[in-house]
Order: C-alpha cells, then sequence, then structure tokens
C-alpha cells in the first residue's frame, strides 16, 4: 500500500485511491462540488486543488491516484488562492438569488462560499442568465444557479441507466439539459436533487414549502415497495413536506426511488380521519365507541367459520400480529396476507426471501429474471443489477416481459415454457447459469400471482437445485416482492389455517354467503365487487377502494405515523418511526385491533407497543433483532404440476399507481400522466397550486 | 540561414507534383523498407538522439514520447494519432503540408507508427481543409496501391493502415484528449490526465497524440540520421521549423528554416521585412495566438527556437509569427484574441469557462479605457486565477497573451484609462 505524506502528516492509502481520498483519510476536509464517490471523477470544477511536490501546478486532487512518496500540501497560502480563484469564478455568473432558493440552508456553494468566498463581487459585467428546463412534474430547473459539475449528467447516465441529460453548447454558452425537452422517465430521477449541490436541480413538489431549518428530521422506512429503503421524513407541524434518502450501505445506498420521494403529497389527502358507518347505504361518520359497538355486535352472531381477513401490501407487522391473534381468537381460519393470490408457502422461509441480498447482487455473476420487471417493481434492485453489470462480467437472462432494464438481458422466453425447459436443463442457458460461480435467480410476483404459482415457484426451485444456486456458501434464489408487507406477513402465519381460504376463497365464499364478515387491513387491492353482501370493516388510511365497500370503516395511520416494523423483501426487520401524528380521530393500526377485540370480547393481551413486539419476537425471532438478516434455511417447496402457458406480466404497469397513498398523491398522478402517457388517472390537477387541496 | 540541401519540406509552395511520382522524385519512399529495418528500438533512438521536439506548440521531446508506448501489447492494439487539427491563429504550416506534400506525413505516419508498435493511424483533420483532405486520402490512395502501406506495408511484414477523420470545427478539438474524445465520436472536452494517452487513449487503447510536422519530418531524420538534424540549430532546439509570418510584413510567408534564426533576419530574408521597415514594428506574437506578445525592443534579438523565446517570457509554439506594425491597436488586437478564447473555451471546467468570458469582457472594456486602472491590477490577476488550474491548456492560453500586454504595454493600457476619463469629466455639455 503506497505511503503519502499530507501536510506532514504520513498515511497508507488503498492502492489506486486518489489524493482527495487519501487527504480525508488524514483528516483534511477538501472542498468539492463534482467530485461524488459513487460517481465517476470529472475532475471539471477545480475545487478540490491542492500542492503537489515536484508539480509545477496545483493538481485536483479528486482526479490525481496517489502514488507512493507523493508529498501533498492542504493549506498553502497557494492552495488557498488557487481555491478562492475557483470560488470567485463559480460565483460571477452565479445569481445571488440565496433568499428565493429552495436550496439556501443546505448549498454546497454557500457553505464553501462562508470558507473560500470574498465579502464582495470583483465582477462588474452583466451576469449569465440561462433558459430553464423542463424536466417534468418532478425536478425544477433554475439553470442560472448551474455550476456545470455535471454530476446530474452522470448519475442518469451512470446509475439511472438513461442517457436523458446531457451539457450542450461550449464555454460560457455550455447548459446542461436534456436537449429535446420532455420529462426525465427514470425512476431514479428525483436523486439528481440530492446531488445537485446547488439550487439548479430543486424538488418541483417542495418548491417553496419550506426552509430545511424548519423542519423536523425523522429516520424511518418507506412502504412503497418491498425494498425498505431507508428514509428520512421531514415534516413540519402536521405535514410531511418531504422524503430523502438516509445512507444503508445494504439496501439502498444513498438513492431513493421517485415513488418514496414525492409521493408524500399523497399523504394529506383521502384520509380517513373518523370512523365511518354504513346506515342507509351511506358512510357517515360516527364514533369509536359506536363503530366498536356496530362490529362487535355484527361478530356476536357470526361463527368464527364465516369470518375472514385480507391484509393489504402496506400493514405493518404490529398490526397483522395483532389481526392473528384477533382472528385465532374468533376461531377463523380465512386469513390471507397475499392480496395478488400469489401462490408463496411459509413452510420454507428460504422460498420467499431475496436470499442473496440485496448488495450481494454485487458477487453474483450471472442472474435469471423470471416474471419480473425489477425496474417497475423495485427500482434500487435493479440499480443494483445495473451496478453489477458496470462492474463486467455479468449475463443477465430472463423469462418474462421484454424490458429494457438500462442493461443488456438475454430473453430466453416469455413463460413457463421456457422455465420449465430451464427446469430440465434442455436450455443451452442453463449450462451458462450453472457454469456460473454464483448465480442467482429473480422471481417476481408477476409469475407467482397466477393460478399455476405453485409449479413455477417448483421450477424455480429445480432451477437453483440444478444451476448451483442452493449451495451452503451461496444461496441464489430470490423473490422479489412488491408488497412492504408480505415477507412479515408471511412470517406471521398470515396465510390461510387448516381448512381456511385464501383471498380467491375468500371472496368466492362473500359472493356465496359462506362469508359473513371480512377485516380489510388496508387491502384496497382486491376485487372489492366480489365480496358480495359480506359485512366489510375496514382499518386503513386512505378512502381508497377498500374504505368506499366497507361497512365499517375505521381510520389507521399511515407509515409516517406510527413507530411500526417491516420486513423487507431480504427478510430484514426494520423499525419505523413515527413523524407526523394520524389525522383527527385516527390511531395506530395495532391499537385499534386491540381495542377492537375488547369489544369483541376477546381482548388481546398486549396493552403497549412494548408487549406487542414482544410478541413479534416471540412468533418470530428476528423481529427482535432489526436490520438483521437471519439465515434462511433451504427446503423443498413448490409443486410439481403442469404450467399455464400464457406468459408472465408484471404485476406493476404503473409504476406511479401502486398503493393507496401513490393513488392519492397528485404528483405521481402527474408523473403517470406526463411520463407514462397513462392520462386518466389525471385531471390535469399536478398544475394547480398546492394550496388548493383539501 | 537554411541551405536549400537541408530543407525537408521542398515542395513546401506547391511548384511540383504532390503525387505519389513527385514525391519519390523529391527522396520520399525512398528505402522505406530500410527504416523500418532499423526496428522500434532504433527508430526510436534514432530519433532521440536527433532532439527533435514537438511542433505543435508544446515542444515535447518527440522520441521520449514515442517511448512511452507499452513494449508488450497486452492484448489491446495501440495506435498513432495525427494532429491536423490546425486551429492555431496565425498557423498554416500543416495545412500546406496536407496539400503539398502528403505523403511526407503518410510516410512519417508508417515510421512513427511502426516505431510505437501501432497498428493504424488516425489522422484528425481539420473540417475546413477541405482540398486538403483529398489530397491527403489521393496520397494515402496511392501509398496503399503502391503496397507502402496496408498490409505488408513496403514489403516488412508489417500491416499499418491509415485512417483519415474529419473534424468539425472546434479549436478546443486541437488539444490531444479533446481530439481523443472527438474521434470517440464524443463531445470535444479535454479528459484528465493521468492517465496518459500512451496507457489509455482511443477507445482505451495506448495512443500517441503528435503534430503533422512532427511526424512528416519523422523519415527524413531517419534517412539522413540524426547527427545531420542535430548539427542544425542549436542544443535542445535542432533541427528546421516551417515557420509562419504573417501580419504587417511585406511578404507574407510560410517558411522553412533553421531552429534558432534571429527573429530580425528570419522576418527580413523570409517576409520581406516589415511593412515600413523595422523600425515600424510595434510587437510581435512569436507563435500563435496563444503566446505572449514581445515588444520590439526584444524583437531585435530575440532567436527563434523554444528555449530562447521562453527566457523573454514567450513562445514558440507553432511557430506562427504574427507582425504588427506601429499602426495596430494593440490592446485592441489582444482583445480580439480574448474573444476568441472565449468563444472556444469547452465550458468543462470552472476557471477556463468563466475566466475567458470575465477577460474578454475587460479587455473589449479596456480598448476604449472604459475601465479604472486599478482593474487592469484585477485583470492580471484573474489570468493568473486561470493560468495553471485548469485541465488542459486553453487556460492556459487565454491568459498568456493578455499577461502578455499587461507585461509590455501597461502604460498605454494606462493611458487610454486616464483618457476616457478625461473625456467623461472635460467633455462639454451636450449640445
Amino acid at each position: 500500500m503506497p505511503t503519502v505524506t499530507i501536510d506532514g502528516l504520513e498515511v497508507e492509502v488503498e492502492a489506486g485511491a486518489t489524493v482527495l481520498q487519501a487527504c480525508e483519510q488524514a483528516g483534511k476536509e477538501i472542498p468539492q462540488f463534482c467530485y461524488h464517490d459513487r460517481l465517476n471523477i470529472a475532475g471539471n470544477c477545480r475545487m478540490c486543488l491542492v500542492e503537489m511536490e515536484n508539480s509545477p501546478k496545483p493538481i485536483a486532487s479528486c482526479a490525481m491516484p496517489v502514488g507512493d512518496g507523493m508529498v501533498v500540501h492542504t493549506n498553502t497560502p497557494q492552495v488557498r488562492k488557487a481555491r478562492e480563484g475557483v470560488m470567485e469564478f463559480l460565483l460571477i455568473n452565479h445569481p445571488l438569488d440565496c433568499p428565493i432558493c429552495d436550496q439556501g440552508g443546505e448549498c454546497d456553494l454557500q457553505d464553501q462560499a462562508m470558507a473560500y468566498g470574498m465579502d464582495r463581487s470583483r465582477y462588474r459585467e452583466n451576469k449569465r442568465a440561462v433558459t430553464d428546463k423542463d424536466l417534468g412534474p418532478l425536478v425544477k430547473t433554475a439553470m442560472t444557479r448551474c455550476i456545470h459539475c455535471t454530476r446530474c449528467i452522470r448519475f442518469a447516465t451512470e446509475i439511472a441507466g438513461v442517457e436523458e441529460l446531457g451539457a450542450f453548447g461550449r464555454g460560457e454558452h455550455m447548459e446542461v439539459g436534456n436537449y429535446v425537452e420532455r420529462s426525465l422517465t427514470s425512476e431514479l430521477s428525483g436523486n439528481i436533487v440530492d446531488l445537485c449541490p446547488v439550487g439548479a436541480l430543486t424538488s418541483k413538489p417542495y418548491a417553496f414549502a419550506a426552509r430545511s431549518w424548519e423542519l423536523d428530521a425523522t429516520e424511518t422506512i418507506d412502504v412503497h415497495d418491498a425494498v425498505g429503503s431507508n428514509v428520512r421524513v421531514d415534516s413540519r407541524g402536521r405535514a410531511v413536506l418531504r422524503v430523502l434518502p438516509r445512507l444503508h450501505e445494504d439496501i439502498n445506498e444513498e438513492w431513493i426511488s421517485d415513488k418514496t420521494r414525492f409521493a408524500n403529497d399523497g399523504l394529506r389527502r383521502q384520509r380517513l380521519d373518523r370512523p365511518y358507518l354504513r346506515r342507509g347505504g351511506r358512510l357517515e361518520s360516527t364514533t369509536w365507541a359506536d363503530a366498536f359497538a356496530a362490529i362487535a355486535d355484527r361478530l356476536k352472531t357470526t361463527d368464527g367459520d364465516h369470518i375472514a381477513a385480507i391484509v393489504g401490501d402496506m400493514a405493518c407487522a404490529e398490526s397483522m400480529v395483532a389481526l392473528k391473534d384477533l382472528m385465532t381468537a374468533l376461531g377463523s381460519p380465512h386469513v390471507d396476507c397475499r392480496q395478488d393470490g400469489a401462490k408463496l408457502e411459509t413452510g420454507v422461509r428460504a422460498s420467499y426471501l431475496f436470499n442473496t441480498m440485496i448488495a450481494g447482487i454485487e458477487e453474483a455473476d450471472a442472474c435469471l429474471l423470471i416474471g419480473t420487471n425489477p425496474r417497475r417493481e423495485a427500482a434500487l434492485v435493479n440499480a443494483r443489477l445495473r451496478k453489477r453489470y458496470l462492474a463486467g462480467g455479468f449475463r443477465v437472462l430472463s423469462v418474462g416481459p421484454d424490458l429494457d432494464l438500462t442493461f443488456p438481458v438475454a430473453r430466453l422466453g416469455g413463460g413457463p415454457e421456457a422455465l420449465a425447459a430451464l427446469a430440465e436443463g434442455s436450455l443451452p442457458a442453463s449450462a451458462e447459469l450453472g457454469d456460473a460461480a454464483r448465480p442467482m435467480l429473480v422471481l417476481g410476483q408477476g409469475a407467482l400471482a397466477r393460478p399455476d404459482g405453485s409449479a413455477v415457484l417448483g421450477a424455480a426451485r429445480r432451477i437453483a437445485e440444478r444451476c448451483g444456486m442452493a449451495r451452503d456458501d451461496w444461496n441464489g434464489f430470490n423473490v422479489l416482492h412488491t408488497a412492504a408487507a408480505r415477507v412479515a406477513g408471511l412470517d406471521l402465519g398470515l396465510v390461510p389455517g387448516e381448512g381456511g381460504r385464501d383471498v380467491s376463497g375468500i371472496l368466492e365464499g362473500a359472493g356465496d354467503g359462506d362469508i359473513e364478515a371480512v377485516f380489510l387491513l388496508g387491502a384496497d387491492e382486491i376485487d372489492t365487487d366480489g365480496l358480495g353482501d359480506a359485512f366489510v370493516v375496514y382499518l386503513g388510511h386512505h378512502g381508497d377502494a377498500g374504505a368506499s365497500r366497507a361497512d365499517v370503516v375505521l381510520p389507521g395511520a399511515a407509515y409516517v405515523e406510527k413507530d411500526a416494523t417491516w420486513v423487507n423483501t431480504e427478510g430484514r426487520a426494520q423499525l419505523g418511526q413515527r413523524a407526523v401524528f394520524p389525522p383527527g380521530d385516527a390511531r395506530e393500526d395495532w391499537a385499534v385491533i386491540r381495542a377492537l377485540s375488547e369489544a369483541a370480547g376477546h381482548a388481546l393481551p398486549y396493552d403497549d407497543l412494548a408487549a406487542v413486539r414482544a410478541r413479534l419476537a416471540d412468533v418470530a425471532p428476528w423481529f427482535g433483532a432489526p436490520d438483521e438478516i437471519w439465515p434462511a434455511t433451504w427446503g423443498t417447496f413448490g409443486a410439481d404440476g403442469a404450467m399455464d402457458p400464457r406468459p408472465f406480466a408484471s404485476p406493476v404497469s404503473d409504476f406511479y399507481m401502486t398503493d393507496a397513498i401513490c393513488r392519492a398523491s397528485e404528483t405521481m398522478a402527474a408523473c403517470s400522466a406526463r411520463i407514462l402517457g397513462n392520462n386518466d388517472a389525471w385531471d390535469g390537477a399536478g398544475a394547480r397550486d398546492d394550496g388548493a387541496d383539501g | 540561414m537554411l541551405g536549400d540541401k537541408d530543407r525537408i519540406f521542398t515542395n513546401l509552395y506547391g511548384l511540383e507534383d504532390w503525387r505519389l511520382p513527385g514525391a519519390r522524385a523529391r527522396g520520399d519512399w525512398d528505402g522505406t523498407r530500410a527504416l523500418l529495418d532499423k526496428g522500434r528500438d532504433g527508430i526510436i533512438r534514432e530519433i532521440k538522439d536527433s532532439g527533435l521536439r514537438g511542433r505543435g506548440g508544446a515542444g515535447f521531446p518527440a522520441g521520449l514520447k514515442w517511448s512511452f508506448m507499452p513494449r508488450e501489447s497486452d492484448g489491446r492494439p495501440a495506435y498513432l494519432v495525427v494532429n491536423a487539427d490546425e486551429g492555431e491563429p496565425g498557423t498554416c504550416k500543416d495545412r500546406d503540408i496536407l496539400r503539398h506534400d502528403p505523403h511526407k506525413l503518410v510516410e512519417g505516419c508508417l515510421v512513427a507508427g511502426f516505431a510505437m508498435g501501432a497498428c493504424a493511424a488516425y489522422i484528425y483533420t481539420r473540417g475546413e481543409f477541405h482540398r486538403e483532405i483529398r489530397h491527403l486520402q489521393a496520397a494515402i490512395d496511392e501509398a496503399y496501391e503502391a503496397g507502402l502501406i496496408g498490409r505488408n506495408a513496403c514489403a516488412s511484414g508489417y500491416d499499418f493502415d491509415v485512417h483519415v477523420h474529419r473534424g468539425a470545427g472546434a479549436y478546443i478539438c486541437g488539444e490531444e484528449m479533446a481530439l481523443i474524445e472527438s474521434l470517440e465520436g464524443k463531445k470535444g472536452q479535454p479528459r484528465l490526465k493521468p492517465p496518459f494517452p500512451a496507457a489509455v487513449g482511443v477507445w482505451g487503447c495506448p495512443t500517441t497524440v503528435n503534430n503533422v510536422e512532427t511526424i512528416a519530418v519523422a523519415p527524413e531524420i531517419l534517412r539522413r540520421g540524426s547527427s545531420w538534424f542535430a548539427g542544425l540549430g542549436r542544443p535542445n532546439n535542432t533541427g528546421t521549423k516551417i515557420f509562419c509570418i504573417s501580419g504587417h510584413v511585406n511578404e507574407p510567408c510560410n517558411v522553412e528554416e533553421e531552429m534558432g534564426i534571429p527573429m530580425r533576419e528570419l522576418i527580413e530574408k523570409h517576409a520581406g521585412g516589415v511593412r515600413g521597415g523595422w523600425d515600424n514594428l510595434l510587437a510581435v506574437i512569436p507563435g500563435g495566438a496563444s503566446v505572449p506578445v514581445i515588444p520590439r525592443s526584444v524583437c531585435d534579438t530575440v532567436l527563434m527556437d523554444f528555449d530562447s523565446l521562453k527566457d523573454v517570457k514567450s513562445g514558440l509554439g507553432t511557430a506562427a509569427v504574427i507582425v504588427m506594425d506601429k499602426s495596430t491597436d494593440i490592446v485592441r488586437a489582444i482583445a480580439r484574441l480574448s474573444r476568441f478564447y472565449m468563444h472556444e473555451s469547452c465550458g468543462q471546467c470552472t476557471p477556463c469557462r468563466e475566466g475567458t468570458g470575465w477577460m474578454s469582457r475587460v479587455m473589449d472594456r479596456l480598448v476604449e479605457g472604459r475601465a479604472e486602472i486599478a482593474e487592469i491590477d484585477l485583470l492580471e490577476e484573474v489570468t493568473y486565477q486561470v493560468e495553471g488550474h485548469t485541465i488542459c491548456a486553453l487556460g492556459d492560453a487565454a491568459a498568456w497573451p493578455v499577461q502578455g500586454l499587461i507585461r509590455h504595454f501597461r502604460p498605454e493600457l494606462e493611458r487610454r484609462v486616464v483618457e476616457n476619463t478625461l473625456s467623461d469629466d472635460g467633455a462639454p455639455a451636450a449640445a
């Protein structure tokens, strides 16, 4: 390892490191704008200049690889002068509009101008003005503020994998933009807002909403997909104003998807803020006591075998364990957390986890995608696959829809035929997977949520076993979930018990009149027309499909409004924290179920969150060990039966419209319309002021 | 003064046939096979011994540059790239080589490419050189047909291709790293060094970028021997060089001369002297737009080579001698250059993108004296804030002419400022 001397301090650094990294290792802070450790090096801002002995000119420390015996000075007058010069150049054409700039307070240029800026401008000429660009409903531009660091261009090209941004013009006339003005199509586009060191790219929905210092930051977990991205929720009073990524190297690194970031305006609309009771065909607001009384009356006259429960995609583990315990107490085996009808089993935990883990993708050398579109179902898993692809030596095969995943995919077929052939080993690709040192497969819900899902699961297991994916030292079998609640639901056994009905069975039973009462825990993505004449209780936070069909509506808390646990697709339990209180009379979901159980005469044995969590850890120990991965052992799962030749389809057709929060979000509706062209969800409301919402 | 026997570019003025028979008659392609038989090391040693320094402006020793190329291929091919994107204001030497002596370049490509283990040469030409490119392409076609290049070039067993690429008219694409980017089809913006092109160049392969003149003189050096070339000029500034003399001279011309010839002799012998006589000389930019201007007092004695001009804080550059007599508005002349650099800055890195515009605007005001005396110091400071802080040398090139102006003509700048201030103050009330 080379040794370099930095300001008289000798440090040993890894070979191939840059001088900037060595300086940081030596504890010297180097100012920078264009450098970002997850992007290629551009070296264009020239802020990180340092002096190197035997070099006549100062060097850009971000771009210079270390050499053994290098002597570097970071705080000489010459270095300081160079940086002050660069800072002056950056500022001469930068507008002095900090008071009306959304980046104010969290602006790299502001911060570094404090250290290297002059107290007045020596520039007497007119400042440059640059036309703003229309980058779509998410990213607002003020291109006059751009300092041409090209971080956004590099992010779009390298990480997001869409060549939609570039620099055109030269010299002073260089502009960053997309040339043909149209919305960015990447589902990761919001990250360029975080990357922009100045206020050139800011969040459009958050424009002029708040100052960074007015906000309360809460660290929590995202539930719009099953990735479990770590996020920071910034709120003021009762309003969630923005969602930002939080670093978690094993899950989301420092990126989040646009849905995670921008769906928060959905938290303010269509909310259930008081209990409702259906009287004479209409939902009328009522009190908690009346609502509970109505449910208790009904339950008393209904036998447990005629009661059922369906769990939605965003439910937390606490509410699910409470629901499961209540249903058990009522004597009902009809519980299901698989709204979409995915034929997942609970017997072998490895059969429903992303066993390789998201970070583990980087160790794989071949990947088979089965009936999944990771770009839409889990954008950050797709980003990780792309990262692995860019590192080289990674072959991706696919059985399923023909997709642009931002990296080349060899498509073997559209449906079960290719899958069966792979399982038998009769395709050349079987050998390709088998020869790989660490092959992996990703099984999507599109392949499982069909009547022959069990057979598909079995075929995937056989492929995994044939191709060496299920070894003691390597588990390449992965199920990619789309629902944040799903893994915890399976862990907690929210599947039909002995003689129980699954979702389609419950709907069928409700239609027949066999199922008389149905409890929906945030379940909106089912065919509510199929509920027939059943008495429906809906506990959730949005007035979506489930609530409009319900006979009793119990207002619950959305994910940012409760201390709760979710388990992501890897099987990693993570704790979310409450950022704001639920609106009106709404309460945390597990507490509602606990209160209901008492009214129904089956009081659950826990009175506070700690007791519910103790119960969770009792059922499955990993709930007591947040952020830890518990090894899942391999076993036999899935069926051997024949498969329907119908091709696989991804369950996510509209990335921006997958759950009740998104469907209530104007921003997501605008994205759906402008980026995907789905105009039916949008009435042009995105163009309205934010103040106009109800 | 250079004797005719020592001239390399014997058809510089296009008086004779530029095609293969004519070139052969002048000695090109004579015994090229024997030159290749010297082997890679032999050729590089010969070029090193000759003291040939790059003719594109920076003056880096050519033999040393060639020796940076990897000895053993790691599987990647190697390339020679010839920089024919001649855009330096005042310079027109490569253009004459391309149209009147293209075979010198083609032969040079083979010899130099062989010496560095390159499989092909890419000649990146300035797009505006329409007829020149046609000549060059015709010469390449002739050479292919005669078996001089291509498979088994000159019956040496070595395969070597030559391709012509047309640029699209950006000055920055003459910078070697921007040229490589442009050749790859990308926006012409200089890449960071390191890695140097000899390690990672065109399409990620080892590459050497040389000026047309550097490559074109190589075969002649090998034929006549390094000691012949080294015997011309002064130590460390050896050989002959094409000078492009333009501006206020009686007979502007390109001329091949010995390095180290006194500037006055160069101008008076070859360009018919300064318009109105030597005493009418105001200043000379001795090496193309990017080097600092020198006033007459320096011109009297300075020698035309790399080191002498460096000693007077200017440079040989491309040896484009721009002569300005006393009728010149020197401030306006330099302001025009500043505008050129503002226009041609690629915009990639901060000091050049922002600094060239700033310098140009202040210079524009100084032409009329619309400034304060203190702004002359400010301008000078800005030039030093740009110089040495950029990715490529364009920042330096933009700073130097202004520095030269302030160094030698500060009284003129101050006079204009004072006169402008007086005319403001003393002007009669508007009638």
